[in-house]
């Protein structure tokens, strides 16, 4: 049983979907990688519900928000809920956040060995 | 071209269990420049849309989180994914060139490995804007020239002094349809990349 999804077009319900905040925790990078850790339960927000059904394997917050239709502001709300009540373990990326900071070699040479490999 | 709404969940393959690291490249262009054909040429999901809010008043301010306020406008992009590895997965995302798309690049991609500027020889401006705009945020890029439909052909050199893009800028062309020149074009980036982490490590 699943409830209509959420009317993205109209930020009044965005802001019913988030209890009325509307500051998101940056601290959900778009390929930060989430993992329930446990089963949706009956009563639950809906988004919620659906959100720990999608990441029962590892997903990227921007995956989240392109499957649940909700701006990524609106996924970060629902994500520091889900973290805050222990039921999302969340994996952030190695990267520097810094904008002027390169990533590692020995990453980089990760990265092209993968791309080699396609 | 790309900017439709994503369907519903469709038997996609999820990640490994063991994915931890997630790592992103974005693809930046003008409108019709073939961004998201290069994303699904690349990559092994079907090009997922998102979007993100800002608001009016957001506009050359950096501070634009506020969801339920009356001006709320929505940036959409597309994006795809690799995975590299059991742990290592690369998103790509095309992001839109336009002016107000920048305003939210530090929210979005901060902690990019680096971008793509996706050239389309007949709309310059776009790309003049964007490798402005890479150099302002201190992105490390490459171009790619998509070529498919360049009647006037161009030669690279003659589209680096139009661009007035300097030596060490890696310039290339690409078709954007082809798996093997998007994955050509990572590769080029990634390269580049890793050759300025080596001189940046090897300086005591």
């Amino acid at each position: 049983m699943t409830r209509r999804p959420v009317d993205t077009g109209d930020p009044d319900r965005l802001y019913t979907v988030t209890g009325g905040r509307s500051r998101a925790d940056d601290s959900f990078d778009l390929v930060a990688l989430v993992v329930s850790e446990c089963e949706p339960t009956a009563g639950m927000q809906s988004e919620h519900l659906r959100i720990l059904e999608l990441c029962r394997h590892p997903t990227a917050v921007v995956e989240v928000a392109a499957e649940l239709r909700l701006p990524i502001t609106v996924v970060r709300i629902l994500l520091s809920d889900l973290l805050a009540m222990g039921r999302i373990t969340v994996r952030h990326p190695q990267m520097a956040q810094s904008a002027a900071s390169l990533p590692h070699s020995a990453l980089l040479k990760e990265v092209l060995r993968g791309l080699h490999n396609l | 071209m790309g900017s439709t709404i994503s369907e519903l969940p469709s038997r996609r393959t999820p990640l490994a269990d063991a994915a931890d690291t997630g790592l992103k490249i974005v693809i930046v262009g003008g409108f019709g420049v073939g961004k998201t054909t290069l994303v699904r040429s690349v990559s092994e999901i079907r090009p997922l849309n998102t979007e993100e809010l800002m608001t009016q008043a957001g506009v050359g301010v950096d501070e634009t989180t506020a969801v339920a306020a009356k001006t709320t406008t929505t940036v959409a992009f597309d994006f795809g994914r690799i995975s590299l590895n059991e742990r290592m997965v690369l998103y790509l995302f095309g992001a839109p060139g336009q002016e107000r798309f920048w305003f939210l690049w530090d929210r979005l991609f901060s902690g990019t490995l680096g971008a793509v500027v996706l050239v389309d020889t007949r709309r310059m401006n776009d790309s003049w804007y964007a490798i402005d705009r890479l150099e302002h945020h201190k992105t490390p890029f490459v171009v790619a020239v998509n070529r498919f439909d360049d009647a006037a052909g161009h030669s690279l050199d003659e589209i680096r002094q139009a661009l007035a893009l300097p030596d060490h800028v890696p310039l290339i062309d690409c078709d954007a349809r082809v798996r093997s020149s998007g994955k050509d074009v990572l590769i080029t980036l990634v390269d580049y990349l890793y050759t300025q982490a080596m001189a940046q490590e090897t300086t005591p």
